[in-house]
């Protein structure tokens, strides 16, 4: 490959040839390092790859030739994988398979080398880089390093022979859980001892001497002192394995994203072994040998043919876009206040001491280390909520995540009380009391009343009005909306509300606050239920009415299952609560009559306390049959493609409104809170990529959300 | 109470191979407490037999306490290598007898009964910290002539000691840089020099990782016409040079010292046993006559003579002041019992670590010499001062 990527940051492989104790010879040390510190870790794009072939062209030509050669990384870091910030240049079949070929060539060097060839795994090792360390014939790994392979999360496959070779090093049941399982779980990656453990490594060593202590093991290894033993891959575990990872791509993403049906596509091809390879040379060269062609070529060739294609999808370009939102957006939130106008926050009051209010406490006393209080009527629920930060402290502690001394200091910082006197030092006072408008702005007049004039005052209303909250007070300028999401220590999504007359300093003191608290903060005007539950809510609303004419409750659950949602509308209806999502629907149906309705069968369920609409898996609560759930008069059943579109029409157009609106700064700003408030997929972009690919944006709305090539293939 | 001294033994020691200081040295890119924390973390696997948690003290040298010299360096250093953090640390500086230094205060406190084990060493990384980084010297030195201009220069010193013994001359200066050169070189070759030395990973930007196995500063092919045209840089027309001198070299040094019956309790390795030690002081301005007196004290209070001592280990930061030791005792400039194996001229001398260096080659020759009883490790110090260690041989075979 002759072309980099347009600023491409070049991981170059440096060589050294070094002389160590008990080695017979040199050993060639290649360092993968692109001249940056640890926080940009190294990657490979054409031009990296390019650098590392050529440092193995040097090294086959030195002489005398080495006894080893091994590869290391940077301080702190191995090598992360493919430089997927080129992937956007790449718009044909043959670039796209180019990358995968000569990723396959260059790392095949290592593997088919007749010089031993070892991986010194000193820091991460994801994708791309952990399939190099496993082309190399053996590996060390620090203590510190982790390695995953993300490919799977992102919507592409392991493709530079991570399919191929991992299953056959340490078997293919662990290949699933690496590969498949910690993907689809949020990336979840393995530490050095674990993937030690697993066999991904031969050897751990700790990070002080990490390097001496791996030369001194090559060396032992090629003097025989050190043997490497490696557990017999269980040929028999195939079957069942690729049956869990099937299961495991069918849960988390319902099949909606080709990258993991490819990936276990791979696994299972894997199964005829890596190691009969005739001989060193090309994957093109030995493919043209026809029934020469050993397993591992077999497969690096799927692999390339599963690459070429997925670099060359919708749903990848629309991952790469999330990707590049959850970590770059997010941490930099658009129209946010310049930071340095922020106030600082040294006690925060917490009104209401219920299980919100309560979650709401954890979280503060937690991640700011401040003495956190909370109000309540009586004395009994103040302890109630008290006693739950105890307690959840106290399970933290069990869990060796807080030290005694630590877990003294937070138990100690939360505190309540019955009157609001308290608050009188506080710089913050978040509301978690009923939502009802007449209550909230009781409240916060009293906390007015007692707190200093730059004292903000948040509230976690999830679809009351948060100017009209302001409207009655001295100082509505100090007042800002906080929501958060259910679980609060758990979903990352925070929308931070402006109302109309919140400070730039008040609305700086909640980011700083937010971002205090690790989580992502998405500004968004004091419109009716912000952004999460506003499109949550329509698009529940238009399933519940499909089955209210009549859709079968099977069916509507179905109907969304192609997008790959992590759950179906009626799990979700059960894990919002009916209770919450009537209240937020009644207050939406208030603001936009038209386009939401408040279902019977809805109202039914929080009447009668019913908390899903099935008594047991798969059948519906004979309850609700009848009373509004699945038997109108005049039935007028839908197929699960027409709930599908219904759905997705009333998306874009809820989407365009929002935008036209002012609701946010950007449609990105929708996706983010949808990627992290609800959980909603990578490869659908959020929600707008997808709406985009499938033509609804433009059909309902009359035009795309983004230009071609932001979140998709360019035109 | 009642309280009996314990004997002092020196375990083990080890040593990184020695830098050339400055941007093109091996470790111009190393941490100078990384050189420490690889020592320590060295000795420890070397000796397995003691459990981590029976260190009582971590003391490391280091003459310019600041960066990563800094900061407590043998508190730092010992957190940094992994040892329980229930092992204190302090750091200890006197400038070049800083490790030397080490040995004798936490071997003191064995001998008291405030210690079992210790470990002691130094380091110096002359590159990141030139002499004298960040020196303040306060202006009495000279407004009242407390020290003469010259004494803190150390190359100026040299020079006052071929003033003050002209007979000291710069061939025979030469001839003992040589021979220096020679014997490390040998010593090299028969693998004397060597078990000591710990691989220390070496990091470079442009070259990417390396790894030191063996010392930079010696000069293989050293000849003595080639010593002859150095440059004097310390006097016009002078005797001390790049070649007769000790260079400015990056290292670190560490060992393993436990009371006797500590040793014995837990099978560590008995090197070496300590008999006594004598710090003296001398004019400043010329600080390398200083192991001279600091060796008559120790020579003194232990009841030893000079002629009881069969092995020296003298550090060589400027050959004269070698020389000077050796004239003052009668000793030829190339008797076979002094520094055998080499020493600084060759190796070179990153200040602080250079005692448990000498140390270390004297445990191993001790080993290899049961007809040698006492052996004695001693070197000069800057700002006038000698420093003297006597040691017996738990091998010697006696009469027999």
């Amino acid at each position: 490959m002759t072309a980099v990527f347009e600023d491409e940051v070049v991981t170059t492989a440096l060589v050294r040839y070094l002389r160590v104790p008990g080695l017979a010879g040199e050993l060639a040390l290649i360092t993968l390092d692109n001249g940056h510190d640890h926080t940009r870790p190294s990657t490979f794009g054409p031009g990296g790859l390019a650098s590392l072939d050529a440092a193995l062209d040097e090294i086959a030509a030195h002489s005398p030739a080495p006894a080893a050669i091994a590869v290391t990384g940077k301080p702190f870091i191995f090598a992360v994988g493919a430089d997927l910030s080129g992937v956007p240049s790449v718009t044909d079949a043959a670039a796209a398979r180019e990358i995968a070929e000569t990723g396959h060539r260059v790392f095949r060097r290592l593997k088919d080398s007749t010089v031993p060839t070892f991986a010194f795994v000193n820091g991460a090792a994801l994708g791309g880089g952990l399939e190099l360390a496993l082309h190399c014939h053996y590996r060390t790994i620090a203590t510190t390093s982790v390695v995953a392979f993300p490919e799977a999360f992102l919507g592409l496959v392991p493709g530079w022979g991570g399919t191929q070779l991992l299953p056959n090093l340490i078997g293919i049941d662990a290949a699933v859980t690496v590969i498949v399982e910690n993907a689809l779980a949020q990336n979840k990656m393995t530490p050095g001892p674990k993937a030690a453990k697993l066999g991904i490594a031969d050897a751990v060593f700790e990070p002080a001497d990490f390097l001496e202590r791996s030369l001194e093991w090559a060396a032992g290894v090629l003097g025989g002192d050190v043997a490497v033993s490696r557990p017999e891959v269980d040929r028999g575990a195939w079957d069942a394995a690729i049956g869990r990872a099937k299961a495991i791509v069918a849960g988390r993403t319902r099949n909606a994203s080709p990258g993991a049906v490819r990936t276990v596509e791979l696994l299972d091809l894997a199964r005829n072994g890596v190691d009969g390879d005739a001989s060193a040379g090309s994957r093109r060269e030995l493919a043209s040998g026809g029934e020469q062609r050993g397993p591992f070529s077999v497969g690096t060739a799927a692999e390339d043919d599963a690459l070429t294609e997925l670099l060359l999808s919708d749903p990848l370009r629309a991952s790469l876009y999330s990707f590049d939102l959850v970590n770059k957006r997010a941490k930099r939130p658009a129209g946010a206040p310049d930071k340095s106008l922020a106030r600082k926050v040294t006690k925060v009051g917490v009104v209401g001491a219920g299980l919100m209010a309560s979650q709401l406490a954890m979280l503060f006393v937690r991640r700011l280390e401040v003495p956190v209080v909370l109000t309540d009527i009586d004395q009994a629920r103040v302890d109630k909520g008290v006693g739950y930060v105890h307690a959840e402290l106290d399970k933290l502690a069990a869990r060796g995540r807080l030290s005694q001394d630590k877990l003294n200091r937070l138990k100690g910082l939360v505190t309540g009380s019955l009157s609001k006197d308290v608050f009188a030092d506080a710089d913050l006072v978040i509301e978690a009391v009923f939502e009802e408008m007449s209550v909230k702005q009781q409240v916060f007049a009293e906390v007015e009343a007692v707190v200093s004039d730059t004292c903000v005052l948040a509230t976690n209303t999830s679809a009351l009005s948060v100017t009209e909250m302001a409207s009655k007070l001295e100082h509505p300028e100090r007042v800002v909306g906080l929501h958060f999401f259910n679980p609060v220590a758990v979903l990352p999504l925070l929308e931070v509300v402006r109302a109309e007359q919140t400070d730039d300093a008040s609305l700086a003191t909640a980011f700083a606050v937010g971002k205090s608290l690790k989580k992502s903060c998405v500004l968004v005007a004091d419109a009716p239920a912000f952004v999460v539950n506003r499109l949550l809510t329509r698009f529940l609303g238009e399933v519940t009415a499909s089955v209210e004419q009549g859709t079968p409750v099977a069916v509507a659950d179905r109907a969304l299952d192609p997008l790959g949602l992590p759950m179906t509308p009626f799990e979700l209806l059960t894990l919002v609560g009916p209770p919450v999502a009537l209240h937020v629907a009644e207050r939406m149906h208030e603001a936009f009559p038209d386009r939401f309705h408040v279902g019977e069968g809805l109202r039914k369920m929080v009447e009668l306390g019913k908390s899903s609409v099935y008594s047991e898996p798969g059948v519906v609560d004979p309850d609700l049959a009848g009373i509004g759930y699945g038997s109108p008069a005049h039935p007028t059943p839908l197929t699960e493609e027409q709930v599908r579109e219904r759905a997705e029409r009333a998306l874009a157009e809820e989407i365009r409104l929002m935008l036209d609106e002012g609701v946010v700064q950007a449609v990105q700003d929708i996706d983010l809170c949808m990627l992290l408030g609800a959980g909603w997929p990578f490869w659908l972009g959020g929600i707008s990529a997808y709406l985009d690919r499938i033509g609804v944006s433009e059909a309902v709305t009359g035009k795309r959300f983004l230009p071609k090539g932001v979140a998709s293939l360019p035109a | 109470m009642s309280r009996s001294l314990r004997e002092v033994v020196f375990v083990d020691g080890v040593r990184t191979p020695f830098g050339k200081a400055g941007p093109k040295g091996i470790y111009a890119e190393t941490r100078a407490d990384d050189l420490v924390v690889r020592v320590i973390r060295e000795l420890l696997r070397r000796n397995p037999a003691l459990p981590a948690e029976r260190v009582d003290e971590v003391a490391i040298a280091a003459t310019t306490q600041v960066g990563d010299q800094g900061l407590t360096l043998g508190r730092t250093a010992a957190l940094l290598a992994g040892l329980p953090k229930s092992v204190p640390g302090y750091s200890i500086d006197r400038m070049c007898a800083g490790a030397m230094t080490a040995v004798t205060t936490t071997a003191s406190g064995i001998a008291f009964g405030a210690y079992d084990v210790a470990i002691a060493g130094g380091v110096e990384h002359m590159g990141r910290h030139p002499m004298g980084e960040g020196a303040d010297p306060n202006p009495r030195f000279f407004s009242e002539k407390l020290v003469d201009e010259s004494a803190l220069v150390m190359g100026a010193t040299a020079e006052n000691l071929h003033d003050r013994f002209p007979h000291l001359t710069r061939e025979r200066a030469d001839a003992f840089a040589l021979a220096s050169q020679q014997k490390y070189a040998k010593a090299v070759a028969t693998g004397q020099i060597g078990p000591e030395l710990i691989t220390m990973a070496t990091r470079s930007a442009e070259q990417g990782w390396g790894v030191a196995t063996g010392d930079e500063p010696p000069r293989p092919n050293t000849t003595l016409d080639g010593l002859a045209t150095l440059k004097t840089p310390f006097r016009p027309h002078g005797n001390v040079t790049a070649g007769n001198a000790a260079g400015l070299n990056d290292g670190a040094t560490g060992c393993l010292l436990a009371a006797e019956e500590v040793a014995l309790e837990l099978g560590l390795n008995v090197g070496m046993r300590l008999v006594g030690y004598g710090f003296v002081g001398v004019e400043p301005e010329v600080m390398g006559v200083g192991p001279v007196p600091a060796t008559e004290k120790a020579l003194a209070r232990t009841g030893l003579s000079i002629e009881d001592i069969g092995l020296f280990e003298l550090n060589e930061a400027f050959a004269v002041q070698v020389l000077a030791f050796l004239d003052h005792f009668g000793i030829a400039d190339d008797d076979e019992r002094v520094n055998p194996w080499g020493g600084a001229i060759a190796v070179g001398h990153p200040l602080a670590s250079s005692g448990v260096r000498l140390m270390t080659q004297l445990s191993r020759q001790f080993a290899e010499r049961p007809d040698v009883r006492y052996g004695l490790t001693a070197m000069c110090v800057g700002l006038g001062m000698g420093a003297t260690v006597i040691w017996e041989n738990p091998n010697w075979e006696g009469d027999k």
